[in-house]
């Protein structure tokens, strides 16, 4: 294990080639929240040639759908969901200039595959912990689909953000032996 | 004949939606505890010590434990010595959990249509009732998250399958939920009743305390899961899973259900006895 890195948001292509699956990094700056159903709409746009609703160039979404905001507070519980459910999503997202992602457990080998060819990351975040994971969230600001509720797109601004690299950008997997889970 | 008002029953169901998702039980959270004083390699001891503070700042700032605060699902013991007054007893239970909800800053979550999939909200949740003897009403919400509960799994066994069957599809289930479930896991096993009712009984399980010393398959299946070390988050470990409960029901002679529910660490539950 590495000692822990730290990031400032957007992800630099020199940045996410230094980095290793298994590394400990903090993260610094702007991430977006998308789940199942912003996926799905997001998709239907590119396939569309319409006009996305935020510009994933360079971008890292993470995979949460947070509870809401008690007044005064930023945001609300907001952990990783499972990463998995967006596998089929990826590729044309990662085609579309999306950098990383966030969220919890394995990916598929095509998720893996597209990583390496498009030189992403894909980042842990500690699984069950949302109150934690709410402390490192700074600012959060509604950008698209807020007919989706929680699962719309937020717009976050995090400090320090704790994760771990699950996937690196030479399609190192920290989840070694599939077989074996 | 005592009488229960459906105001008292909604109230107390806004309490129990707040308490259950905010603060973690208290068995559970002694099972994180020993985990993390037996874990000895670095990364797992680092998760477990994240997880145990975030029980603590949930706890403290009223937070939902895990931003999933679950399909509620709750279970009701009712006296049949009591008479409900002033309206529908399903209702009050949904009214209670949408207030609770709202009041407790918990995620809406609920699709109305399962296959239009339309705006979250807040209810219905899903509502067992047992009729008992006696005068008292117990009421128990347990959210679920869906994480993990997407990792159950049902096995309709042949009669004459042998136990070694039935443990190795109960290992298996923890291999292909492997790490995206929240590991360290809870496991709630159904064996016997119905299709439906295998399932029923593996939910229920899961209210019963863990940590204490159940069956010996329970401890067999414990010992031989963590032997699995899918650890927490996955990332190895000797914590996969913290505890192994099961209840039976008497089944048909053609038959042998199975069902596994499986339980992220962020077990939830509260119960008030009315």
């Amino acid at each position: 294990m590495n000692k822990t890195k730290k990031i400032k948001l957007p992800l630099k292509k020199s940045e996410i080639e230094k980095l290793a699956a298994g590394d400990e990094v903090l993260l610094s700056g702007v991430i977006y929240t998308a789940r199942d159903q912003a996926h799905k709409r997001l998709s239907e746009a590119i396939k569309d040639n319409k006009t996305l609703p935020v510009n994933l160039k360079g971008a890292l979404i993470y995979y949460c759908g947070p509870t809401p905001a008690r007044e005064g507070e930023v945001i609300g519980s907001c952990g990783p969901t499972t990463s998995s459910r967006m596998d089929s999503f990826v590729p044309l997202l990662l085609k579309a200039g999306l950098k990383g992602m966030i969220g919890k457990g394995m990916r598929s080998e095509e998720v893996r595959q597209v990583i390496k060819r498009h030189k992403a990351v894909y980042f842990l975040a500690y699984s069950g912990c949302g109150a934690l994971l709410s402390t490192f969230v700074k600012k959060a600001e509604l950008v698209a689909y807020p007919d989706l509720g929680t699962e719309a797109i937020y717009k976050l601004a995090v400090q320090e953000f704790p994760v771990i690299v699950g996937i690196d950008a030479y399609g190192n997997d920290l989840y070694p032996v599939r077989d074996n889970c | 004949m005592r009488d229960i008002s459906v105001n008292l029953i909604t109230t107390t169901v806004v309490a129990l939606s707040i308490q259950a998702n905010t603060d973690l039980r208290e068995d559970v959270l002694g099972e994180l505890k020993k985990a993390y004083r037996k874990e000895s390699e670095k990364r797992p001891k680092q998760i477990l010590r994240e997880l145990l503070k975030n029980a603590e700042i949930a706890a403290e700032r009223q937070l939902a434990v895990c931003q999933d605060t679950g399909m509620p699902v709750v279970f009701v013991e009712l006296g049949q010595d009591i008479h409900i007054s002033g309206g529908d007893f399903n209702e009050a239970i949904n009214r209670g959990i949408t207030l609770g909800y709202v009041k407790g800053y918990l995620r809406a979550s609920i699709v109305n249509d399962p296959l239009k999939r339309n705006k979250p909200g807040y209810s219905p949740a899903v509502i067992h009732i047992d009729i008992v003897k006696g005068n008292r009403l117990m009421i128990t919400v347990s959210p679920k998250g869906f994480g993990c509960e997407n990792k159950s799994q049902l096995m309709m066994f042949k009669p004459t399958a042998g136990i070694s069957d039935i443990k190795n599809f109960i290992i298996e289930a923890i291999k292909s939920a492997g790490p995206d479930a929240c590991p360290p896991y809870v496991l709630g096993v159904g064996i016997g009743g119905t299709a439906d009712y295998a399932c029923l009984l593996a939910k229920k399980a899961l209210l019963r305390p863990i940590g204490r010393k159940g069956s010996k398959l329970e401890g067999e299946l414990l010992t031989r899961i963590n032997r699995l070390k899918i650890g927490p988050m996955g990332l190895g470990g000797k914590a996969t899973c913290l505890g192994v409960n099961i209840e039976t029901y008497p089944t048909h002679i053609a038959g042998l259900p199975v069902c596994v529910n499986i339980s992220c660490h962020a077990l939830r539950s509260a119960t008030k006895t009315l």
